[in-house]
């Protein structure tokens, strides 16, 4: 027998205990009670709505419609993405440890000082991120007016912040020998993330930000209900007249959509291994 | 000041770690530019942690350390960096990213001397093509130009970090096990390529080895490291199979297991001195 037990073993049967306790008081203070949903009178409108879904709408006056809103709706997301990348790209560098030549001689640790640095570069990624991007999108409307634009700033400035940090802890995340040798040869620090990083980081944030991409097409569909254009404009406008088949075609657009950049990105990981 | 001139010292330098544990003690070392040097010793003598000192990687603890006539630790970051792009650490295992090209790593020797624009340009279209083909014929690898590091065999990645180091042209080249993955005859050949080089570019070179016949085939002055100290130091001819016996001798696996310690039983003519 072994004299040591395994250390670990302790924290990691702690850890679990914590993590179920946490979940009691989470779903009484969400008051999730599945009942309501199998109340009788509940599920009788739910029923009648549900039934006007099929056939979807189909009429070559509402496809170009749709069609029309669908554009929209992508060109919000892509727009915004690419605007988070401009914020992103630099936040992360500036905010991500992997880089850090100051934690050479340290184990991996930064310098105090050099952590120091870094922490307003966080903190900026964490106010960015922090308030939703419909909260983003309600401010916008109000200073830009109702329209596209209020959408792409929102998506912006909330998914730069999100990929800002998830980019930070990627780069970390990746073998760091290799970045670790070249800032050791004296190379700079972005040389020694193109060269040591981004190898090993390239298909981990491909498909990330190409998710991030499908959750923006999300994000500006609800942004269409306060305004923002788009198909969300448009499945408000059904919603509320109880359209149930035209509902129907633009969840079916949304599902191909998504189907879609999944493809993409499956296709860009395929290029890239 | 001319970097050319100058080896290295240790002054009474030590090296322990955050824990508390103690890797290196009582270091006192002086190289002459231009000289080739072995490292043997048995497994956790040191013999990395001595490397990667000198390396400019770790910090002594205690004493003093002077690399190429500079004081390694009392520079600003730049000039540390610039001191760094002049040292060449052929780490052991794999400092290379699985998904980068032969030549791209090979490349990656010079970020230190390259500016930022030229490494990202580089990386998109490799600018010296011709640099890198030729670090690799000398190691026989000339073929392996344009493949991915992730097809090669641990001997030809190791083979791929020295043609990095001997593109990088630095002016002290440290080699931790440069040679563990090869088989004899290569392993020969290759050692042969370093101790050119060194030889042609005036540059100062130490390899840690395992295997004690390749360190006295090949050096003329051997150190010995046992236990974080220097056990001996002086010229492969002086070496007798006592003092190898010493150096590997290992109490806990001679009380287990044989009663005798093999010591290397290498053909050697009786010592001089």
């Amino acid at each position: 027998m072994l004299s040591q037990r395994d250390p670990a073993a302790l924290p990691r049967v702690l850890l679990t205990l914590l993590a179920l306790a946490l979940l009691w008081p989470g779903l009484v203070l969400s008051e999730l009670n599945l009942a309501v949903l199998f109340d009788a009178g509940n599920l009788g409108n739910m029923g009648q709505f549900l039934s006007s879904f099929w056939p979807p709408a189909h009429d070559p006056e509402f496809l170009q419609l749709l069609a029309q809103a669908t554009l929209q709706t992508l060109a919000i997301a892509t727009a915004g993405m690419s605007l988070a990348l401009l914020l992103a790209i630099p936040l992360a560098l500036l905010a991500t440890r992997a880089l850090s030549i100051s934690a050479l001689p340290r184990g991996g640790q930064p310098a105090w000082w050099a952590s120091a640095l870094r922490w307003p570069v966080k903190g900026l990624l964490i106010v960015l991120r922090s308030v939703p991007e419909i909260v983003w999108a309600l401010l916008f409307v109000r200073a830009v007016g109702l329209g596209p634009t209020a959408g792409v700033l929102a998506i912006g400035i909330t998914y730069g912040g999100m990929l800002g940090k998830v980019y930070g802890e990627i780069f970390e995340s990746t073998d760091l020998r290799p970045t670790r040798a070249l800032l050791l040869a004296g190379s700079p620090r972005l040389s020694a993330f193109a060269y040591g990083v981004l190898p090993n980081a390239a298909g981990e944030i491909l498909s990330y930000s190409v998710y991030r991409w499908e959750c923006a097409i999300r994000a500006s569909v609800i942004m269409g209900f306060v305004g923002a254009g788009g198909l969300g404009q448009q499945i408000d406008l059904s919603l509320r007249m109880f359209a149930g088949a035209e509902v129907a075609s633009m969840l079916l657009t949304f599902l191909a959509l998504v189907l879609l950049a999944d493809l993409f990105s499956r296709w860009l990981r395929g290029r890239l291994a | 000041m001319s970097l050319r001139q100058q080896g290295l010292r240790l002054i009474d330098a030590g090296l322990s770690y955050a824990d508390g544990k103690v890797a290196l003690s009582g270091l006192n070392l002086s190289v002459a530019a231009g000289e080739s040097i072995a490292i043997i010793g048995p497994s956790g003598a040191g013999k990395t942690s001595l490397l990667h000192l000198l390396a400019s990687h770790l910090r002594p603890s205690s004493g003093q350390i002077e690399l190429l006539g500079q004081a390694p630790w009392t520079l600003p970051g730049r000039q540390r960096q610039q001191l760094r792009s002049q040292i060449g650490l052929i780490q052991q295992g794999s400092a290379l990213p699985a998904r980068q090209r032969v030549v791209t790593a090979v490349l990656a020797g010079k970020l230190g001397q390259w500016s930022t624009g030229k490494s990202l340009l580089s990386l998109l279209y490799p600018l010296d093509a011709e640099g890198a083909a030729g670090a690799l014929a000398q190691l026989d690898l000339a073929d392996k130009l344009y493949q991915r590091c992730d097809q090669l065999s641990g001997g030809q990645l190791q083979r791929v970090a020295i043609a990095r180091v001997l593109y990088q042209q630095p002016q002290l080249m440290l080699a931790d096990e440069p040679v563990s993955a090869m088989d004899p005859v290569l392993a020969s050949h290759t050692l042969g390529v370093l101790k050119q080089y060194a030889r042609n570019h005036a540059c100062t070179l130490l390899a840690s080895l395992h295997a004690v016949d390749l360190a006295l085939a090949h050096f003329s002055r051997v150190i010995g490291l046992r236990d974080g100290r220097i056990v001996f130091d002086q010229p492969a001819s002086c070496i007798s199979p006592a003092d190898l016996a010493a150096l590997y001798a290992n109490e806990q696996l001679q009380a287990a297991h044989s009663p005798a310690v093999v010591a290397p039983s290498i053909p050697r003519q009786v010592p001089r001195c």
